[in-house]
């Protein structure tokens, strides 16, 4: 192409891209836009592909019933692809280009960490529905899923009673396991037992033979791991290995969240504890519904429905009963309605919105992996989302935007 | 006493491990002089190659000794003809480039036709009582595999016809080819080999640290800063350095936390370095193979 024709043809095409923005935000008046912020390939696209999935149920339910606001919602989806400059780039795209109405997604902390503050300087209602450290304090950034408290809390206090008072952590190296190892010694103490241990391992490390050794020599009555993403995974086969399944009880706080149990042999998994605030075994009618709407419309090549799968589902249901009750989509309308709390049914069960943090009320699932599927022990309802001294208070506060460590 | 057993073994197991994942590149890099940026990524396909062929049925030991060698060497083959081999005698940091751009795609290929869901395949054997202690009987399996693979290839470059055809072609390319040696096909032959040790050697770390498209990463660094420390010559040189750094480390993590291990790993490398810029074999062991 010469360089003139070049010339001509970008001018055209920059035309036509003018008059299809203009077109967009025509359209942007009679559809609600959701935003979605999502890695669905790479590495975190375990976690990504079902999150999508998940909204698009959710969003596909909600238009059945006649939309929100007299609207249909849109979905607009920005693959990540697990790179985080990417959300620094499409949090904008989404808030200023295609000027959605709410956002979704961001799958690790240190991603949201990037996109939040660009949607929360637009005033756009951003919502993260991934399990994490906790904390963040904002009012316009919603988190709808568990903390380490919610998990260890209800956790630990049985298997003491069960096993015995030693505990040993194993945790990843980096503010989500150093959180949990932080409530897993006040938990355990509060309930008459004692971490006598805590290793840390750094997120690409998959070298446990050491760690296996001192717990073999220490002796404790309970593991709990914090393990998080591939490279963990490994500590699986080679506890296995050592031969110490059935040995010492492992707990965990991330296995099962996207179906690790399907990857592992049977003979691996056996026995590990892990609490969760949705399995797919959950016995109710309306996760059995649920279950079988998610299949007819992804049939089998889904894998596992998680928790942070289930979690966007959740999370966008919270945030539709919110704009019916606010009549809008707008932030300040958006607190204003919540401001009582607002609670959904949902496959998990009730999810309630605690407006003082922005975090969110949940049951959580006690659960034992037992020939590579969830068997389901013990249900904890409505367990509080943890605001150590009260450090978050939105409705006191309304101007707070950080995120507080748990001082304990 | 029991407690000194483990300390052994597993003190063992991180030099053997590191020394295997090293193998493939030191090949490489001491007879080619072709620093190897996908070498990671070899790994990282022969792991796979084992895992797959073992979820589809095929024998785990023929899947270990014979498809992941041949396929991650097949690969190895395509890249060297089409690529590598019009950088011999080049620059470094030309070689380290085009080798990074080859990385680069056999991530993006992996993930996309494998993705990052795949079961994996658990070491067998079982585990070893050792006193109060239990180890897994794979441990000692990687101690004898990496054993026998530096025996061998020792062998192989010190008893045999083709051994010699291969040193010669490293020290006098000219000469060798005076002699009437083709200088490419030993130049194929030889990345082939490399490429399929370090298929192999993904295969046998696969059931312990399992394996995803991005795994390659893991594994460069490590492989990398032995070779580099080894020097010039890739047996005694993978060996020497593979001791040295894997038994800092171990005893490191041991006594500390695994983040300190891999600082001081570091901060060895950064030492022999700074005395020994040739890496140890450039000082030391200077006959060696």
């Amino acid at each position: 192409m010469k360089r003139r024709e070049l010339l001509r043809a970008s001018a055209a095409a920059g035309l036509s891209v003018g008059a299809l923005g203009e077109y967009s935000r025509a359209k942007a008046a009679d559809t609600i836009k959701v935003g979605m912020l999502i890695d669905t390939s790479g590495p975190l696209e375990v976690f990504g592909q079902n999150k999508l999935r998940c909204l698009e149920l959710a969003i596909d339910e909600v238009n059945q019933g006649g939309g929100l606001l007299g609207k249909e919602l849109e979905l607009v989806h920005r693959d990540t692809q697990s790179n985080n400059q990417l959300y620094n780039q499409y949090a904008r795209e989404l808030t200023l280009g295609e000027r959605v109405d709410v956002v979704f997604g961001a799958t690790t902390s240190a991603s949201r960490e990037i996109a939040r503050p660009i949607i929360n300087r637009s005033g756009v209602p951003y919502f993260y529905n991934t399990n994490y450290e906790g904390g963040v304090c904002q009012r316009g950034t919603f988190c709808t899923s568990t903390t380490p408290a919610q998990m260890v809390k209800p956790m630990l206090p049985g298997l003491i009673n069960k096993y015995g008072k030693k505990i040993y952590v194993l945790a990843a190296d980096y503010n989500y396991g150093h959180f949990s190892d932080r409530w897993a010694r006040k938990i355990a103490k509060e309930h008459g037992g004692e971490v006598i241990g805590t290793e840390f391992f750094p997120l690409d490390s998959s070298a446990f033979s050491t760690a296996i050794s001192k717990i073999q020599q220490v002796k404790p009555d309970i593991i709990h791991t914090v393990f998080v993403g591939p490279a963990h995974a490994a500590f699986w086969g080679q506890w296995a290995s050592a031969g110490m399944v059935g040995q010492i009880p492992v707990t965990s706080q991330t296995f099962s969240l996207v179906g690790e149990q399907l990857l592992l042999p049977p003979e691996v998994s056996e026995g590990i504890y892990t609490c969760l605030n949705y399995f797919e075994e959950i016995e109710s009618a309306a996760n059995r519904a649920f279950l079988k709407r998610f299949r007819a419309k992804f049939a089998d090549k889904y894998g596992y429905v998680g928790e942070t799968a289930m979690a966007e589902y959740q999370g966008l249901m919270l945030w539709a009963q919110a704009v019916r009750r606010a009549e809008s989509t707008a932030l300040d309308a958006l607190n204003e309605a919540t401001k009582n709390g607002i609670t959904i049914p949902s496959p998990s069960g009730e999810v309630t919105l605690d407006p003082a943090t922005n975090h969110c009320k949940l049951d959580l699932y006690l659960g034992r992996v037992e020939n590579g599927a969830i068997k389901i022990l013990e249900t904890f309802s409505a367990v509080k989302p943890e605001n150590p001294g009260d450090q978050c208070d939105l409705i006191k506060n309304p101007d707070t935007d950080r995120q507080f460590e748990p001082e304990i | 006493m029991d407690v000194f057993a483990v300390l052994i073994i597993q003190s063992l197991y991180a030099v053997a491990s590191l020394a295997l994942i090293s193998v493939g590149l030191a090949l490489i890099f001491g007879m080619l002089r072709i620093i190897n940026f996908a070498h990671g990524e070899f790994l990282m396909l022969g792991g796979f190659a084992f895992v797959i062929a073992v979820s589809s049925g095929v024998n785990i030991w023929v899947a270990m000794f014979l498809v992941a060698p041949a396929i991650v060497g097949s690969i190895g083959y395509v890249v060297e003809r089409l690529v590598i081999r019009h950088l011999y005698g080049r620059r470094v940091i030309e070689t380290v480039l085009a080798t990074w751009g080859i990385s680069l795609v056999l991530i993006g290929i992996t993930s996309s036709a494998v993705g990052y869901f795949q079961r994996g395949v658990t070491p067998p054997f079982g585990s070893v009582r050792i006193g109060a202690y239990s180890e897994g009987g794979y441990t000692f399996f990687v101690i004898a595999v990496a054993i026998a693979i530096f025996a061998g290839l020792y062998g192989f470059m010190r008893f045999t016809l083709a051994g010699l055809i291969t040193r010669g072609t490293m020290q006098q390319p000219d000469m060798a080819s005076a002699l009437g040696v083709s200088k490419t096909r030993v130049n194929t032959l030889t990345f082939v080999a490399g490429a399929a040790l370090a298929g192999f050697a993904g295969a046998v770390m696969a059931p312990i640290t399992g394996v995803v498209p991005t795994s390659g990463a893991a594994y460069i660094a490590k492989s990398f800063i032995t070779v580099i420390i080894g020097g010039a010559a890739p047996i005694t040189g993978t060996i020497s350095a593979a001791t040295l750094l894997g038994m800092t480390s171990y005893f490191t993590t041991l006594f500390t936390r695994p983040v300190i291990g891999e600082v001081v790993l570091l901060a060895t490398a950064i030492v022999v370095l700074r005395f020994l810029p040739t890496g140890i074999t450039g000082r030391f062991f200077r006959r060696g193979m």
